[in-house]
Order: structure tokens, then sequence, then C-alpha cells
């Protein structure tokens, strides 16, 4: 039997096939799954920030873009990954309320997609899908044993990326 | 003046918090009652500090359809607040409000019309507006609110919008669980207030803390 590993805001873990790994409610947070397609281990954050350098407090690395990948690779390491191997997929950075205005406060969602692109893109990591934007909430399920992302939303079809 | 982390904050500001948000809910259900013309009732709030990732736990998981009004908030006082209650909530208030039959069962899928909508957002309005104000006559401080922005999404979803915000100043976020209700029926409210890290700074100095 397989196990589901559940990842909560502001957390990470990993995970090896054929358990799955997902997190629920994604809003203007983003879900960044890390995967080694030799070994089918997998990596999953849920971040809410784009970057840990701009706030005091950040005694949480899980929660910035730039930390929790680099402890997610660690993480997944430990259990057997392959750094050069891994690629990445992932999906949020929604703007969950529709503010007239583009107040950065607001605008948090997308900042939250561009620190992971950057940080992935500084990391050598590509990205091979992405789904992300728009204005609603998203749970994603990682398959490590086929590589695939899926993706549910209210009111929506199931999306498989 | 000391910095305010929620980790490491103290018993006696938490106090503080926890009254004003007793105070801001005991009057936003009074305005609820007021609007409906029926009685309601509250129980004492709850009120949590909570780390990120047990938040929507509290809700009845992160992935439980919800509504959430959220304003945000200007003047002496910075931030956001938000109302947020899950759905059979939100159709009994909207069934009270419309003055429309309550069903048996107000679980499961349901889809708002546009009037239903608005009686929410104006039902979100009320109860922001008193436990707002409630806040501003206890601090002496001014606040003006914005216009009420709705979304009706999973828990989770929703609440990482102010949790994003508590996010820059600690690693918990403070939420005001309230049960309303009539004696026929009780629903849940939540409550979250976010001011930024210096408007806690003129809410706790302005009670002399």
């Amino acid at each position: 039997m397989s196990k589901i590993i559940k990842v909560g805001m502001a957390d990470a873990n990993v995970c090896a096939a054929p358990d799955v790994i997902t997190t629920l409610g994604l809003g203007s947070c983003v879900g960044i799954v890390l995967y080694d397609p030799v070994s089918k281990i997998a990596g999953l954050a849920h971040i809410m920030l784009p970057d840990s350098t701009k706030i005091l407090n950040n005694s949480n690395k899980y929660k910035f873009a730039d930390t929790a990948i680099d402890i997610l690779i660690k993480d997944m390491m430990r259990i057997g990954a392959n750094r050069n191997n891994l690629v990445a997929k992932i999906a949020g950075g929604a703007q969950m309320f529709n503010f007239g205005n583009s107040s950065e406060m607001m605008r948090i969602g997308d900042r939250n997609v561009e620190a992971t692109k950057e940080k992935l893109a500084q990391l050598g990591i590509r990205i091979l899908a992405e789904d992300t934007g728009a204005n609603y909430g998203r749970t994603i399920e990682f398959y490590p044993e086929t590589g695939l992302l899926h993706i549910k939303a209210v009111g929506r079809e199931l999306k498989i990326i | 003046m000391s910095d305010i982390d929620f980790n490491k904050i103290n018993s006696m500001e938490f106090d503080v918090l926890r009254e004003i948000g007793n105070i801001g809910a005991g009057n936003a259900t009074t305005a609820l009652s007021q609007m409906i013309n029926s009685k309601i009732d509250m129980k004492v709030p709850n009120v949590e500090l909570l780390e990120f990732k047990n938040l929507a736990d509290i809700v009845g998981g992160a992935d439980r359809i919800v509504v959430g009004i959220l304003f945000t908030l200007e003047n002496d006082i910075d931030g956001m607040m938000m109302f947020m209650m899950d759905m059979p909530a939100s159709r009994y208030l909207v069934n009270i409000l419309l003055g429309n039959p309550q069903p048996d069962d107000l679980s499961g899928d349901y889809e708002f019309s546009e009037m239903e909508l608005s009686a929410l957002s104006e039902i979100g309005n009320i109860i922001a507006g008193a436990y707002l104000s409630s806040l501003s006559t206890l601090t002496n401080l001014t606040i003006t609110s914005s216009i009420p922005y709705m979304a009706i999404d999973m828990a989770g979803a929703i609440l990482s919008v102010p949790a994003i915000e508590f996010g820059k100043i600690g690693d918990k976020a403070l939420l005001i669980e309230t049960e309303f209700g009539d004696k026929e029926k009780s629903v849940n409210g939540y409550f979250i207030l976010i001011p930024t890290l210096n408007s806690y700074k003129a809410i706790l100095n302005s009670l002399g803390l």
C-alpha cells in the first residue's frame, strides 16, 4: 500500500515511490515539487513568501521560496536523490481576492512564483510544467511513480501536468 | 517599544489580543442580531495562536470550502481583517437575511445566486464594521476599512492571504473562532485580524503595554 504524505503551509517533506505527496488548498502560496526521475524520489515545499532576506523573522526556513528549496534538496539527497537529476513542477501563486489595485501586498502570488522560478534557475533546475496564477485555490498531489502532478480546484476538472 | 514577535508573545500581550477579539466578536454578533432582527447568541470566542501548518485544521481542513470576506485597513492601523464562515454557516445567515426558509440539510455543494452573494457581502460588512469600531473605541485609534472583497474557495487557499501577512512578522497566526446561532442552530465564524507590525505596536501601546 502506498502512503499519502501531507505537507502543510510553510512546511515541506520528501517521499519515494510508491508513496504520494500532497498539499491541500494552495492559495497565494506556491507548491514546489522537486523530482528525481531515476530514483523516483520527490520533495514538496509549500512556501508562503518570496524572499527570506527581506524578512526579519525568518526562523522557519520552509516559509520562503529561496531557503525552502535549498533545504528540500538536502532532505531529498539524504534519502537517495541525485542532485543532478532534479527537475521541478510548480503550482499555486493565485490571487485569491480581486483587489482593484495592484499594490505589493496584493501581488504576493505572482511574486512567490517569480521568486521560485528565479531560485530554480540559479540552481539550474528545469521546470517541466507549471499551473500558476489565476484566482482559485489548488490541491496538488504528486506521484513519484509516474512523475505526474494532479491539480484539483473547486468546480474545475482534474488537471494533470 | 519592543518588537512584537508572535513566537515569543507574552501572556499579557496574548490576553490583550484575546480581549480585543472577544469584544470585537461580541459587538459583531450584536450587529448581526440587529440586522436580522432576531436574537443571536454567541459563545465566548476561542482565541488561538496557531502554526501555519495547523491553521487550516481548525476550520475542518485545508480543502474544505469556505466563504472569506476580506477588508484592507488603513489609517492608525494598517493591515487586513478577514471574516470567514463555512458553507453551512453562510447559507444559514443568508437565508435568515433574505427571509428564505432553512432547508433541513445545509451541507453539500451549493452555488450562491447574485442576490445571495451580495447579502453575504453585506453580512461581512456589518460584522467587520462592528468588530473594527469596537477596536477603534477600545484603542482610540482611527481605522478605515476598504469595501469587502469576497472569495469562496478552499480554506487553505483563502487563509493563505492573511497567513502570508502574518508570515512577514512571525511563524504563527492569531485566529479568533466564535460560535453563534439562535436556539435551533449554531454556526461557526472565524475572525482574523492582521495588523502590520507597526500597527501591533500601536494597538498595544494605546492600551498601555
